[in-house]
């Protein structure tokens, strides 16, 4: 008994003592103990957690595999194999990396998602919408530089592809996307920067980019299902009558997502790591070759409604090649859901809430997001063409005529307690 | 999950069930071919082969003889050394091939390419189906032409085998009723009722291929077999920890759904308290 008193009271010595120095109960109370959540969180808010897990779990395996990894052309591909081949558990490393970024943009879509559904971009999280924006967008560039690192076969065509899009723009492209290349092929220079892309520059971006992120989510407060601030009733204490603290209760919530998660990611990686040629292209078993394009070239599933859009584009405008209109929509594309916070006029957060208009749009979004997303992932021909046409238009649609629907419906009530 | 967001789900199964995958370009029918990895016999039989009729010219550069022999059944070094390796190579040597590259491409046009992952390229099917389907065709430079890799530039190695098989034709395969009762015609009038189809040179439908009897040292069955070793040795070695993966992710699962169970309960009693007094 004595002796358990003598330890605590050593730890709060030693508690005292780092707090003298440096926030340390301070910074776990703003951000756990007393970090105050609505207690109706419903399912889709695990993703923003099982997201910050992916992303420690992408850095920690990814310093595993720069430890054997050649950044040459000529090793780079063997390296690959020597990791998978004669690293001890190097193929568990290398398939939970290669899965990892497909659960990546798996759990951020979702993410994402919930943000639109919840109207979670709404005042006063601009800024958590805008920061997020931004690790959505370095996340894309980062598993594009990725993607190029095991010199496939379909690593080099789909980069290739890609930076070749640069070269669509007016006057600059051609000199610009040599100077992306650093090469006037892409070549072992393009390699080497892109590595040095993928495991130094782009990580330390998401890496303070989701402290960011964190740090203004925690300073204004989350929103929940029913989009209404639970900040608005406190008690006598200051404390809002609908929050509960983070640490425990959604921790040990967060902690449950987190396995349930695990179970499935861990089945693919031991049962299914190339998950049907969607996580790895068969073609990416061939080291790359400059002289043999592979029969269909495709990005990876989490870039395909996109590049759907892009090919959709295929008139040419004021003189101007049809690529690089269909580089301006895939742009548009990837950047408008940043606008979200000043489109939306609706005097609701929550889809709960909001009229049929809004519901019917979300759902034709999302729809077309994923009817966008096989069409970029098959050749093209017309129908396709003409489909993926139609599935830019309605998912423009969901953004710029937000503000006419989102004005124009009619709204139920927000309740004045959190439901649920 | 009172609003469920129930038509979000509704959507995401209509399309994912709608999805349709393209399918292969060959227009030759392949036979289904399942590898089985864990026919150790099989394996081993199909280093066998390939190391008396493969490596000659495809390496497997990434895959050791010690690995192989470890993992196909724990077979003893000094076998593998005897029966396996017909060059100066070590046991611990990548399996490679002693044709130079130069050499290669002076006798055969291209250097024939590495098969360590040529399952994961194409699929065991795919070898299982190429290995079969050799058939004689003068007008290529071996004499022999591929249904499932069509004017491939490799000589069938494995006719002693086989043996001998041939193309079995009959009918047109595009052509009109009217062309065809013209050739017809044209035909009697020479008198020819067979071979109507070679003397029009029209394309032909050969939609199988028969081994001459006798004419390799292998039976259809036997030679089947032979076929099946190869791909399945070929797909243990593109991916040679297959096996060690699925055997360690039964655990790995198996932790995690224990896991799983505490962390229910877990979250359950933490929120106990706060279902509780929930708000009216």
């Amino acid at each position: 008994m004595t002796e358990s008193t003598n330890r605590s009271g050593f730890i709060s010595r030693c508690q005292a003592w780092i707090d003298a120095r440096f926030p340390w109960t301070d910074t776990l109370d703003r951000h756990a103990t007393k970090y105050y959540a609505p207690r109706n969180f419903n399912f889709w808010y695990v993703f923003g957690a099982l997201a910050f897990f992916v992303l420690i779990l992408q850095l920690v395996t990814g310093v595993w595999l720069t430890m054997s990894y050649e950044p040459t052309g000529e090793g780079a591909f063997g390296s690959i194999e020597y990791t998978m081949r004669e690293v001890s558990f190097g193929w568990l490393i290398r398939y939970l990396h290669s899965t990892g970024a497909s659960a990546f943009f798996v759990v951020v879509y979702i993410h994402m998602f919930r943000g639109f559904a919840y109207g979670s971009y709404r005042s006063p999280r601009e800024l958590i919408w805008l920061i997020g924006m931004g690790i959505y967008l370095v996340l894309m560039a980062e598993g594009f530089f990725g993607y190029l690192l095991p010199w496939g076969n379909m690593s080099y065509w789909g980069a290739q592809v890609i930076v070749s899009l640069v070269g669509a723009i007016p006057f600059f492209g051609p000199d610009l996307m040599e100077w992306v290349r650093g090469d006037f092929v892409m070549s072992e220079i393009t390699l080497n920067r892109f590595f040095a892309l993928h495991v130094f520059a782009l990580p330390g971006a998401l890496v303070v980019l989701v402290f960011v992120h964190i740090v203004a989510l925690h300073h204004v407060g989350s929103n929940n299902p029913d989009g209404i601030e639970i900040k608005a009733k406190k008690n006598e204490k200051g404390v809002p009558l609908d929050g509960i603290p983070f640490h425990p209760y959604y921790t040990v919530h967060d902690f449950f997502a987190i396995v349930v998660f695990l179970i499935i990611f861990c089945a693919v990686v031991f049962y299914a790591p190339e998950m049907f040629g969607y996580f790895i292209e068969k073609p990416n078993f061939e080291i790359a070759n400059p002289l043999k394009t592979p029969e269909h070239i495709a990005p990876v599933w989490y870039y395909t409604p996109f590049y759907a859009m892009l090919r959709a584009a295929t008139f040419p405008l004021f003189g101007v090649d049809a690529k690089f209109w269909g580089l301006v929509v895939m742009a548009g594309a990837i950047l408008i859901p940043a606008a979200l916070p000043w489109l939306d006029k609706s005097p609701v957060r929550s889809i709960r809430y909001k009229g049929r208009i809004s519901k019917f749009m979300l759902g034709m979004l999302v729809t077309s997001f994923i009817v966008l997303g096989y069409l970029g992932t098959i050749p093209p021909s017309p129908f396709a063409t003409f489909v993926a046409q139609v599935g830019t238009m309605l998912y423009f649609s969901y953004f710029l005529l937000m503000p006419w629907y989102t004005r124009r419906e009619k709204t139920k009530a927000e309740p004045e307690r959190v439901t649920g | 999950m009172k609003h469920g967001l129930r038509w979000f789900w509704a959507a995401l199964i209509s399309v994912l069930s709608s999805f349709a995958f393209a399918a292969s370009d060959s227009t030759w029918e392949m036979e289904s071919m399942k590898p089985d990895l864990n026919d150790v016999e099989s394996l081993q039989r199909g280093l066998a082969l390939y190391a008396n009729f493969c490596i000659g010219c495809h390496s497997l550069q990434y895959q050791r003889y010690e690995r192989t022999a470890n993992d196909l059944g724990e077979i003893p070094h000094n076998l593998v050394l005897e029966n396996i390796i017909f060059t100066d190579q070590r046991i611990g040597d990548y399996m490679t091939t002693s044709m130079s590259e130069e050499d290669a491409k002076n006798w055969f046009g291209v250097a024939p390419p590495d098969l360590t992952m040529v399952t994961r390229v194409r699929s065991p099917k795919w070898v299982y189906n190429f290995l079969k389907t050799f058939y004689v065709d003068e007008s290529r430079p071996y004499g022999v032409n591929n249904k499932v890799f069509p004017n491939v530039g490799m000589p069938h190695v494995l006719l002693p085998l086989q043996g001998i098989s041939e193309e079995v034709c009959y009918g047109y395969a595009t052509v009109d009723v009217l062309d065809r009762l013209n050739a017809f015609d044209e035909a009697q009038k020479e008198g020819v009722t067979d071979s109507i189809d070679r003397l029009q040179g029209r394309e032909l439908n050969c939609p199988e291929i028969r081994v001459i009897p006798d004419s390799g040292l292998y039976s259809v069955e036997e030679f089947d077999q032979a076929a099946f070793d190869l791909a399945n040795f070929l797909h243990y070695v593109s991916d040679p920890s297959r096996q060690q993966r699925k055997a360690l992710g039964t655990w790995v699962i198996g932790f995690l759904v224990i896991l799983l169970v505490l962390a229910y309960f877990l979250n359950r009693e933490y929120w106990k308290d706060i279902h509780k007094d929930k708000p009216e």
